[in-house]
């Protein structure tokens, strides 16, 4: 049975478990399947998704937070020749947060028994962004949930012990947010008149070596999609 | 003069009253040699039974992911090799397999055997490191310099195909940077070693890289058992494994276990056989599993990874040698184009340049890609706008949900075993902290 296969029979499966989650939309690219998930149905789905036999998923592999408050935007304009080039010391402004739903938190499952993987995505409100948490339907998201509170300031209800884990003790900010420098806030050095570590504001300038750029490129236009079109959901 | 008597009892502490304490907290780490690098462990123990056993880590996190960031796809790849420093093509393979797929291209099947053949060197590097370090922590003093010994050689085949012993970063979006070798480097007369000490040293080294891999194949086997008369029925070595840190195969699932931690649970999973990629699904080999989930079955688990890993690329050597051909895709919006085709062709000029300033924009969409690294699933998250440089990386560490199990398996242990245990769960803060 070769991938595509088994990703069709999951897809069968889900529309047979999923029927009363009308508002769970299926996404398949690449050979790979995604599940967006309103955030006040997470745990019922996830829960089905392990505890049904024909779904299975026994594995969640790893959770993740994504900001995608500056989705789509680049340094550079590419469509008109610049005569003043690009400025190194780049200002990152707070991008406007118009939208709904900033916040992410991407599960990617795992299927011993089937061998397929799913992808669940759940967006999050931006100005709370709180969802409940899978560790009661998987153990392994105890540490991933609090790796994505740590570094996107997303919350987990539920979550028996969210504490920071990756940054330093008393940290502040939520650095993988995209309105955080790269620079950071502050640095740290020992102070000999004081005689301890002394945090002062980073001295450093924001610089953007090379722009990110954004180019219209034909070859990915919708038609002539590289190698795995079979795997394209119409 | 007679021990028995106290002449200085404490004031107000009489002796008997030191064995009503028995709850304390002890911090071992992050500086601890047996913390495998930067590891804090707060232990709440009873007496020397540890009661919970909270794991501090971060204290090596870089922000490779917000780094990755803000550069071009292929700058990336170095950091790859920083993360697990001690399996450092794995996961350069699944950074560069995400790209690969974001980009829809396949690397040229040469390409595919030498990352198939370096994967499965690293793999040995890695479990090399991990057994030595694990029978060093347990008490076993002459396995690391063993270890070590194996290391060396395998560092020069890193050294040989890429210039650098450990950072290599040789994998590259479509193939590998260059093609193997056609000689080996050898060791010169010097001021520390005599001619003869360097002519015993370049006896393997006579040939190409290939010779010398297939060598080192075809001895490893005979060292693996060495290893084996150290260990495996050793009593010692029996005491401080067997029936330490037992894991079922359901908590294994549960928890997020990978690699040879969920083998050694019983569950036969592993991406080379059950999701092939690279040129795994033509090679012969086979899944060791474990039966009881233990520190020994593991241990015996990764001894057996050893063989089949030998075993796999003695395979690849064998066909490297009958199949020359591209390492690299043609397609110079991606590859860079030769350096000799610089020189006259204004085109390969024009893609070199934009190459090297811009990198390549990739569809927007997100893939998630994983490798079976030696210590477990490796993947790689990548959400794409569209631009020349990924708008999210996550990586998947195999190390960091095994850590996360460290409550669990350390509770009701005495403290001797969280070392058997941090040593059977072969971490590396590189790839935990990111």
């Amino acid at each position: 049975m070769t991938p595509e296969d088994r990703l069709d029979e999951l897809e069968e499966a889900l529309e047979e478990h999923l029927e009363e989650f009308t508002d769970c939309r299926r996404e398949r690219a690449r050979g790979e399947l995604t599940l967006n998930v309103p955030r006040d149905q997470l745990i019922a789905v996830m829960k089905l998704l392990r505890e049904k036999r024909t779904l299975a998923f026994e594995q969640c592999i790893d959770v993740c937070g994504v900001d995608y408050a500056a989705y789509g935007q680049s340094e550079w304009v590419t469509g008109m020749a610049s005569n003043s080039g690009f400025g190194r010391a780049a200002s990152r402004e707070l991008p406007e947060l118009g939208a709904q739903d900033r916040f992410a938190v991407v599960y990617h499952l795992l299927s011993i028994t089937h061998n397929v993987r799913l992808r669940v995505k759940t967006f999050l409100d931006t100005d709370h962004p709180i969802v409940d948490s899978v560790v009661g339907v998987w153990a392994s998201a105890l540490w991933f949930e609090r790796e994505a509170f740590d570094l996107f300031g997303i919350m987990f209800a539920g979550h028996p012990d969210l504490r920071r884990i990756l940054t330093d003790y008393g940290f502040i900010g939520h650095p993988f947010r995209k309105d955080f420098p790269l620079i950071g806030q502050v640095e740290m050095r020992y102070d000999a008149e004081q005689r301890r570590v002394i945090y002062e504001p980073v001295s450093i300038e924001p610089r953007t070596l090379v722009p990110r750029v954004i180019r219209e490129d034909s070859r990915y236009e919708s038609g002539c999609k590289p190698a795995p079109a079979a795997g394209e959901a119409e | 003069m007679s021990p028995a008597v106290n002449p200085h009892p404490l004031p107000g502490r009489p002796s008997s009253r030191m064995a009503e304490i028995r709850n304390y907290t002890l911090n071992f780490g992050p500086q601890h040699p047996a913390a495998h690098g930067v590891l804090r462990l707060v232990l709440e123990m009873d007496g020397e039974v540890i009661e919970r056993a909270d794991p501090h880590v971060g204290l090596l996190h870089r922000g490779t992911e917000k780094l990755a960031e803000s550069k071009p796809y292929n700058q990336s790849i170095g950091y790859m090799d920083r993360l697990d420093y001690v399996s450092m093509m794995c996961s350069e393979h699944g950074y560069v397999r995400a790209i690969e797929k974001l980009l829809g291209i396949e690397a040229p099947e040469r390409a595919q055997y030498i990352r198939t053949m370096f994967d499965e060197i690293t793999r040995i590097l890695n479990h090399l490191m991990w057994l030595g370090t694990h029978a060093l922590d347990v008490g076993a003093m002459t396995m690391f310099l063993y270890c070590f010994r194996e290391r060396e050689d395998l560092m020069d085949c890193y050294e040989a195909v890429s210039g650098a012993r450990m950072h290599a970063t040789y994998y590259r979006p479509g193939g590998v940077y260059r093609d193997l070798p056609e000689q080996m480097p050898r060791y010169e007369e010097s001021q520390f070693g005599s001619s003869a000490e360097a002519k015993r040293r370049n006896a393997t080294r006579e040939g190409s890289l290939l010779d010398f891999i297939e060598d080192f194949v075809d001895r490893f086997p005979g060292l693996v058992d060495e290893y084996e008369t150290l260990l495996t029925d050793n009593r010692i070595w029996k005491q401080r494994t067997v029936g330490i840190g037992v894991v079922t195969p359901e908590r294994a699932m549960q928890l997020g276990f990978t690699g040879p931690m969920l083998r050694g649970s019983g569950i036969a999973w592993d991406l080379r056989k059950k999701q092939p990629y690279a040129a795994y699904d033509q090679v012969d080999f086979d899944i060791p599993i474990g039966t009881n989930g233990d520190c020994y079955d593991r241990y015996l688990v990764r001894v057996e990874e050893f063989r089949q890993s030998a075993r796999i690329i003695k395979q690849c050597v064998q066909w490297l040698r009958a199949n020359p051909g591209p390492v690299m895709i043609g397609d110079h919006k991606i590859a860079p184009p030769k350096r000799a085709d610089m020189k006259d062709d204004m085109e390969a000029l024009i893609h070199h340049f934009k190459l090297f300033t811009e990198g390549y924009c990739p569809p927007a969409g997100e893939v998630y890609a994983a490798v079976e690294a030696p210590k477990g699933e490796f993947g790689c998250y990548i959400v794409s706008d569209g631009a020349n440089k990924p708008y999210r990386l996550k990586i998947r560490a195999p190390g960091f949900p095994h850590l996360a199990a460290m409550d669990e398996m350390a509770r009701g242990h005495m403290l001797a075993d969280v070392v058997a245990i941090i040593g059977t769960m072969d971490i590396v803060f590189g790839e935990i902290d990111r």
